[in-house]
């Protein structure tokens, strides 16, 4: 027993000097091992960063979270989206007191605007929504108060920075207390929100300015719809609850009948992840198969060349069997060399893959995240192939005719 | 009554070439015993190659038997002859045969690595020194092949058949890639073996090579046509220098 562990370990260190012999070869033959693992690392770190990052902009939104748009109205038949609201900010209230899983409700009526703070402007977007927003998107102020549900009955002109927009207009961070000008009508700023990053669509979501729904609506905009309502139900459970909720009171509000095309839409925010996740997942899985197809012809060159080494190399399996090398024993040397290739390729891959990796995240900035599954993946992968395709070529060799291997040129 | 070391009864070996029978071997008897110097001669196509082939375990005969050292392995499969090969039976071929990018010490061990009793390194690293001082070539240990002249790499390959110790040593036209005076060195290495006690069985069609054995055997169309006895074979100009030659006196 001993003595055969030992002469297998005799033999496996043949295969390694074999390797050592041939180091040209042995890189090149390791390079497609090197590239396939490492391009199924950096493929997994990407996919996994990239759905990572829309999850968590996802949950960005705010907690079990329910957007009401307008939605299409049937005008002589054709359906289209007029353009002309159909929401209300009643709708809104409505909603808040009948439905009994809804929690907060906030109208968000939308305009751009030039905003003017002393010598300086900038140019954004300024919300207008109600005093359940900041809970609905988990958005607290950083400096000062929001505004208050006094504030939003009155119509008062007050607004809430963005963080973005703060820096612009007052780059000393003393907004709080002073007064911006939005088309020309004077706001006094009473807080500024903490920071809250880009949204899905790589829009800044700092760069706005919050105010009453009411004081957009009557002294910005003249408008009586709004554009959209943000929900949040009780809890995530009660999000589904919600939404029926919701559709049976906009469709007796809007005399809509059971079966008839509502005139609004509804997205919770868990069909927004599960729409964005199934993109994600079509993406990874098809960058997958490219990086095991990339494993796969590493693991072809390992067998081509294992194959024309055999085939070099008959005159030695000659030797090494008219000496005394059984079938197996020649079988297990090329084996092992194919293996060692395949192994060892896959461990230069796997560090060459994380490094890669390091350098997408640091030099393009893109959200990565390596995964210990991946690498123990690509490297069994790694280790199959080597197994896989190199015991077709290790059988051939144990199968030579000595006399044969010994009068081959 | 001491064994043969080769005992070889009716021995025949046939090929099939597609449609047609080549009888290669026709019934042979031979009994070689130990310590014996014996050279196989014939022409190309006499069968030699074949004997050869059986004798050194690497083919299997068709009917007849054949025991070594003892043994009857005429029956024996792959791996079984591959035991019998390595345990039993030192090759010297005609090319030499060793294993390029490879230093004549672990040429010499390569017999070690696949035999049944586990050596140590170290083990195997003594046993091929010494087989190597054996056939001159102390201070050649980590030389490679292609360092080494023709006369030296067969050195190396008799020193690779020594190794194992084995029961005969197989030589197949050992100077067949050698010239005259390079030649002489080997059989004389050959003929210091053989005094030390070695079976020799030698395969070659040179006359000359042959008349350095004790004995020579012809062979032609697949059978055993003369056995002649040399009382006065040739001596070969011994190639190994004295101090050397000391040190494989110890070693014996």
């Amino acid at each position: 027993m001993k003595n055969s562990v030992q002469r297998l370990g005799n033999i496996a260190v043949v295969g390694l000097k074999a390797i050592s012999r041939n180091k040209l070869r042995s890189f090149l033959t390791m390079l497609g091992m090197v590239i396939g693992v490492g391009c199924v690392i950096v493929v997994v770190a990407i996919g996994n960063g990239a759905s990572q990052s829309i999850q968590s902009t996802i949950n960005s939104l705010g907690t079990n979270f329910i957007m009401v748009f307008p939605g299409a109205t049937t005008a002589s038949g054709a359906r289209i989206f007029t353009g002309n609201s159909t929401l209300t900010p009643e709708d809104g209230d409505a909603i808040r007191t009948e439905a009994p899983d809804v929690a907060y409700v906030s109208p968000q009526v939308r305009t751009a605007a030039q905003v003017i703070a002393g010598e300086l402007n900038w140019g954004t977007s300024v919300v207008g929504v109600s005093t359940d927003y900041p809970m609905i998107r988990v958005w607290n102020v950083a400096q000062g108060d929001f505004f208050t549900d006094s504030d939003a009955k009155a119509a008062a002109k007050v607004a809430v920075l963005g963080a973005t927009v703060s820096e612009n207009l007052f780059p000393n961070g003393n907004a709080v207390g002073q007064t911006i000008r939005i088309k020309n009508v004077p706001f006094k700023v009473v807080g500024v929100l903490e920071r809250k990053g880009g949204n899905m669509m790589g829009q800044d979501q700092d760069d706005t300015i919050l105010a009453p729904y009411t004081t957009i609506m009557k002294r910005l905009s003249g408008k009586t719809r709004i554009d959209m309502l943000y929900v949040s139900a009780r809890s995530a459970d009660s999000v589904q609850a919600a939404m029926n909720e919701i559709d049976s009171i906009l469709r007796q509000r809007h005399r809509i009948g059971p079966g008839q095309d509502a005139d609004f839409q509804m997205r919770s925010q868990e069909e927004i992840a599960a729409a964005s996740a199934q993109q994600m997942n079509t993406l990874k899985t098809l960058l997958l198969m490219v990086a095991a197809v990339s494993l796969i012809i590493g693991g072809i060159g390992i067998m081509n060349i294992m194959l024309v080494s055999v085939t070099e190399r008959t005159r030695e399996i000659g030797i090494r069997m008219a000496i005394g090398a059984k079938g197996r024993h020649v079988l297990i040397q090329f084996l092992f060399e194919a293996i060692t290739i395949s192994i060892v390729g896959g461990l230069i891959g796997v560090i060459g893959g994380v490094g890669f990796s390091r350098l997408v995240a640091v030099k393009a900035g893109w959200p990565i995240v390596v995964s210990v599954e991946s690498i123990l993946l690509a490297f069994g992968v790694a280790a199959f192939i080597g197994v896989f395709f190199g015991f077709y070529p290790a059988r051939k060799a144990s199968r030579l005719d000595p006399i044969d291997a010994l009068r081959y040129e | 009554m001491v064994q043969p070391v080769i005992e070889i009864h009716d021995l025949t070996k046939v090929y099939q070439m597609g449609e047609v029978e080549v009888r290669a071997l026709a019934g042979v008897n031979l009994i070689i015993d130990r310590g014996e110097f014996v050279a196989v001669m014939g022409p190309s196509g006499s069968g030699k190659s074949t004997l050869m082939n059986i004798l050194g375990c690497l083919d299997r005969p068709t009917t007849g038997t054949y025991k070594l050292d003892g043994v009857d392995v005429s029956e024996l499969n792959r791996d079984q002859r591959a035991v019998v090969r390595n345990a039993k039976i030192g090759f010297v071929f005609q090319s030499f045969n060793l294993l390029a990018r490879t230093s004549a010490i672990e040429n010499v061990e390569l017999p070690l690595l696949y035999g049944e009793t586990g050596w140590t390194r170290q083990e195997r690293h003594a046993a091929a020194r010494t087989a190597l001082i054996r056939v001159g070539l102390a201070g050649r240990e980590e030389h490679y092949p292609s360092q080494l002249s023709g006369g030296q790499q067969q050195r190396v390959a008799i020193a690779r058949a020594l190794v194992t110790d084995p029961a005969i040593l197989l030589a197949d036209e050992p100077t067949g890639n050698l010239d005259s005076r390079t030649s002489e060195e080997i059989m004389g290495i050959f003929q210091e073996l053989n005094e030390a006690g070695k079976t020799v069985v030698l395969i070659t069609h040179e006359p000359d090579i042959a008349r350095h054995a004790k004995r020579i055997v012809h062979v032609r169309d697949g059978l055993i046509q003369e056995d002649e006895r040399i009382q006065q074979y040739r001596v070969a100009k011994r190639g190994i220098p004295p101090p050397f030659a000391a040190l494989a006196q110890e070693t014996r």
